[in-house]
C-alpha cells in the first residue's frame, strides 16, 4: 500500500505533532504549564471553545432526528446518518476535551457517585453522559448494517421511539443547561451577555448551530467524498435555519430590551466591539443573506451564510466565557499556543475519524445509488442488490 | 448556632500574624516573600491587603448560603453546622466551577500540580468543631479578627459603630451581602478598594437561588416534556398510519370495483 502525502495529510500530521507535544506538557507539568487560565481566570479556551462550541456544533443530530423521526418530516433521511455521525464523535471527543480541562480527570467517575443535584454541572454531566449512549445506539445500526447484522438492527429498531424521545430530553435538558452554568454569576460576566434567559439562548443557538452544521457538513462532504449534493434538502434546512435565526435574534432583542440595554449595546466599548462582531455574524449577514432567496437556493450562498452563521455563534460562546469576565477580573485572557494546539488536534482527529467513517460505513447509501446509476450500464442497473454491495467498496 | 470571624479593620496594625498562623495551621510554606504577596493563592489563604496606612482583611466569606458547595458536581464543599464552608479534596474532580461561580473569587487552584486541590480559607473546621478559636482569631494581637457566634458578633459590630459613628462607614460587610456571610468586616473606607465586590453588585440574593430558580423546574420539565415528545411522535406517526391504511383499503375497494367490471 502507497501512502501519499498530500498538502492535507501535511497539515493534520504537524496539528497532531503539536497537540501530541502539548499533551505531554499537560500530564507531566500541570494545567498551569499548559495554559494561560489562572485563579482570575479558571475557565479558559478549552471550557469556552472544547465544551460549549463543540456541545452546540454537535446538536445537528437532534435537530435533524426530531424533524426526520419526530415530526415526520419527509425527504430529510439523506442527513440523518452525517448528523448522527457528527454527533456522536462530537460528543466523545468533548468527553476527551474534558479530560484535558479537568484538573483531576481520573476522578471524572465520581459525578456517579457523590451526586449534586443542585449543581448545574452535575445535569450537564449526567445528560451528556446518557446522551452519548443514546447516540452510539443511534449509530449502531449503521456499523451493523456494514456487517449484514439484521437482527439485532431490528432489535434496536423496536427502541427507536424510546431513543429519540430521550435523545431529544437531554439534548433540550443539556443545551440549554450549559447556559444555565453561567445563571450564578451576575455579578462576574457582562450585563451584555448575563441574562436570566441565557438557558433559552443556549438552546436556541444549538438548534440554529444544529441546522447550519448539517449544511456544512453536508455540503463539505460532498466536496471531499465525491458525493452528490442534494439541493432540495439544503433549502429546506435553509430555510428552517432563516426561521430558526429570526427567533434567535428576537429572543435577543426582546432580553436587550427588557432589560434596558438598547442604549447601552451601541455604544463603543471593548465589550460592544465584540457584540457588534457577534450579533453582525450570528444574525444580521445571514439573515440577510438567506432572505435573498438567489442564495438561499444556490448551494454556495447556504454554504457562506451557514459558515457566517456557525462563526457568529461560535463568537456568542466565546463572549459568554471569555470576554465577558474581562471587565471584572480586570486584565485580558488569550489563550497559550499550547491551548489552540490541543483543540486543533481533538478537531483533526474529530474530521479523520469523520472521513474513514464515510469510508467504511454507510454513511451515505443512498447517494451513492443516485451517483453509480448514470455511470452503470442499464445491465447492472437492473441487477440491483449488487450495486449496493459494490458502492460500499 | 452558627460561628464566624469579626474583622474589624480600623483595629488591624498590619502585622501579618494572621497569615502566619494560618501557614502553620495548613502546613503552608511561609517566608518574606510570601508576605509580601498581597494576594490570595493556592500557597495563601489570607492575605492582608495595604492601601496608604489602612489594612484589610481577605479571606474566603464563609457564606450561609455558598455558590461553591451548590454548584460543586460531585458535592466537594459544604457547609458544615458551626459555620465553616470545607472541601473534600478526594471527591473534587478538578472542573473549577467553584472558582468561577464563587462571588469573592475566594477558592484558588494549584495550578501547578499533577493532582491539584482547591485551596481557600477552611475556617479551621477542626478547632471550631473542638470548641476553639480559629489559629488567625487565636494569634491576633489587638482583636481585629475575633472569633464568635455569628448573632454575638453582630450586635458587638453594631455597637462598635454605633460608639465610634465617626471611625466607622455605618456598614456591616457580609451582614448581608449574597444572604449573609460568617466573615463580618467593618471598617473606615469603603472594603470595595481592596477587592472586595460592592454591595450592590453582588447583591442579598443567595447565590444558590439564580440557579435554583432553574434547576428545580426540571423534575417536572423531564415528564411533561416527554409525554409532549411522545405525544408528538405518536400523532405525526399515527398520521402515515392512517394514510397507509386508508391507501390499502382504497387498493382493496379499487380491487372489487376492477373485479366486478371485469
Amino acid at each position: 500500500m502507497k501512502i501519499k502525502l498530500t498538502f492535507w495529510k501535511a497539515v493534520f500530521l504537524a496539528i497532531m505533532a503539536l497537540g501530541i507535544y502539548s499533551t505531554i506538557i499537560r500530564y507531566s507539568k500541570g494545567l498551569g504549564a499548559v495554559s494561560n487560565m489562572n485563579d482570575q481566570f479558571p475557565w479558559g479556551f478549552w471550557i469556552g471553545f472544547d465544551c460549549l462550541c463543540g456541545v452546540m456544533l454537535a446538536a445537528g443530530a437532534f435537530c435533524i432526528v426530531g424533524a426526520v423521526y419526530l415530526f415526520n418530516v419527509e425527504g430529510l433521511h439523506s442527513v440523518v446518518r452525517p448528523a448522527v455521525l457528527t454527533a456522536f464523535l462530537g460528543y466523545l471527543l468533548f468527553i476527551v476535551g474534558l479530560l484535558f480541562d479537568l484538573g483531576r480527570p481520573w476522578f471524572i467517575w465520581h459525578q456517579l457517585i457523590y451526586m449534586n443535584p443542585h449543581s448545574v454541572m452535575f445535569e450537564v454531566g449526567m445528560c451528556v453522559m446518557t446522551y452519548t449512549t443514546v447516540l452510539f445506539f443511534e449509530f449502531l445500526p449503521i456499523v451493523l448494517e456494514r456487517f449484514n447484522l439484521k437482527t439485532p438492527i431490528t432489535w434496536i429498531h423496536k427502541f427507536y421511539p424510546v431513543l429519540i424521545v430521550l435523545g431529544i430530553l437531554l439534548s433540550t435538558l443539556h443545551q440549554s443547561s450549559l447556559g444555565s452554568l453561567y445563571l450564578i454569576m451576575p455579578s462576574k460576566l457582562h450585563p451584555f451577555w448575563y441574562s436570566p434567559a441565557l438557558p433559552f439562548f443556549f438552546f436556541g443557538s444549538a438548534v440554529a448551530v444544529g441546522l447550519a452544521m448539517t449544511i456544512f457538513e453536508s455540503t463539505q462532504s460532498s466536496k471531499a467524498f465525491g458525493r452528490q449534493l442534494e439541493l432540495s434538502v439544503l433549502v429546506r434546512l435553509g430555510g428552517a435555519l432563516l426561521v430558526a435565526l429570526w427567533v434567535n435574534a428576537l429572543l435577543r432583542f426582546e432580553d436587550f430590551f427588557h432589560r434596558g440595554m438598547l442604549r447601552q449595546i451601541v455604544k463603543p466599548s471593548y465589550e460592544a466591539y465584540f457584540l457588534w462582531l457577534e450579533l453582525a455574524l450570528s444574525f444580521v449577514i445571514p439573515i440577510t443573506m438567506l432572505s435573498f432567496k438567489r442564495i438561499r437556493l444556490s448551494p454556495k450562498g447556504l454554504y457562506l451564510a451557514s459558515v457566517i452563521c456557525l462563526f457568529g455563534f461560535i463568537t456568542n460562546r466565546l463572549n459568554v466565557s471569555l470576554i465577558g469576565f474581562e471587565t471584572y477580573v480586570g486584565h485580558h485572557y488569550l489563550p497559550r499556543w499550547t491551548e489552540f494546539s490541543v483543540t486543533l488536534m481533538i478537531i483533526a482527529v474529530g474530521f479523520a475519524l469523520f472521513g474513514v467513517a464515510v469510508k467504511y460505513l454507510p454513511i451515505f447509501p443512498k447517494e451513492e445509488l443516485v451517483n453509480e446509476r448514470p455511470t452503470l450500464p442499464e445491465t447492472a442497473v437492473s441487477m440491483g442488490s449488487p450495486i449496493l454491495e459494490h458502492a460500499g467498496d | 448556632m452558627s460561628k464566624a470571624l469579626l474583622y474589624d479593620s480600623t483595629i488591624c496594625i498590619g502585622c501579618k500574624q494572621c497569615e502566619q498562623a494560618c501557614a502553620r495551621q495548613n502546613n503552608l510554606p511561609y517566608d518574606d516573600t510570601i508576605a509580601a504577596e498581597e494576594k490570595e493563592s493556592a500557597h495563601k489563604l489570607t492575605a492582608i491587603v495595604t492601601r496608604g496606612d489602612k489594612f484589610m482583611r481577605r479571606l474566603c466569606m464563609h457564606c450561609e448560603h455558598p455558590a461553591c458547595a451548590s454548584v460543586c458536581p460531585v458535592g466537594a464543599f459544604h457547609k458544615t453546622k458551626e459555620g465553616p464552608v470545607v472541601y473534600d479534596v478526594w471527591k473534587c474532580i478538578g472542573c473549577r466551577y467553584c472558582m468561577a461561580a464563587c462571588p469573592f473569587s475566594q477558592p484558588k487552584y494549584e495550578w501547578g500540580s499533577l493532582n491539584p486541590r482547591v485551596r481557600k480559607c477552611i475556617m479551621c473546621p477542626d478547632r471550631v468543631a473542638a470548641g476553639k478559636q480559629t489559629a488567625c482569631a487565636e494569634i491576633c494581637p489587638t482583636g481585629a479578627t475575633k472569633f464568635g457566634d455569628r448573632d454575638d458578633l453582630i450586635r458587638e459590630a453594631q455597637d462598635r459603630i454605633r460608639q465610634n459613628p465617626s471611625t466607622y462607614l455605618n456598614r456591616i460587610y457580609g451582614l448581608h451581602e449574597v444572604g449573609g456571610t460568617c466573615v463580618l468586616i467593618l471598617a473606615g473606607v469603603k472594603v470595595e478598594g481592596f477587592g472586595y465586590p460592592a454591595s450592590e453588585k453582588i447583591g442579598d440574593t443567595p447565590m444558590p437561588e439564580y440557579t435554583g430558580r432553574v434547576m428545580e423546574r426540571i423534575p417536572d420539565f423531564i415528564p411533561v416534556w416527554s409525554l409532549v415528545l411522545g405525544g408528538i411522535y405518536w400523532i405525526s406517526h399515527r398520521r402515515n398510519e392512517v394514510a397507509a391504511a386508508e391507501a390499502l383499503q382504497e387498493a382493496r375497494n379499487k380491487d372489487k370495483t376492477n373485479g366486478t367490471v371485469r
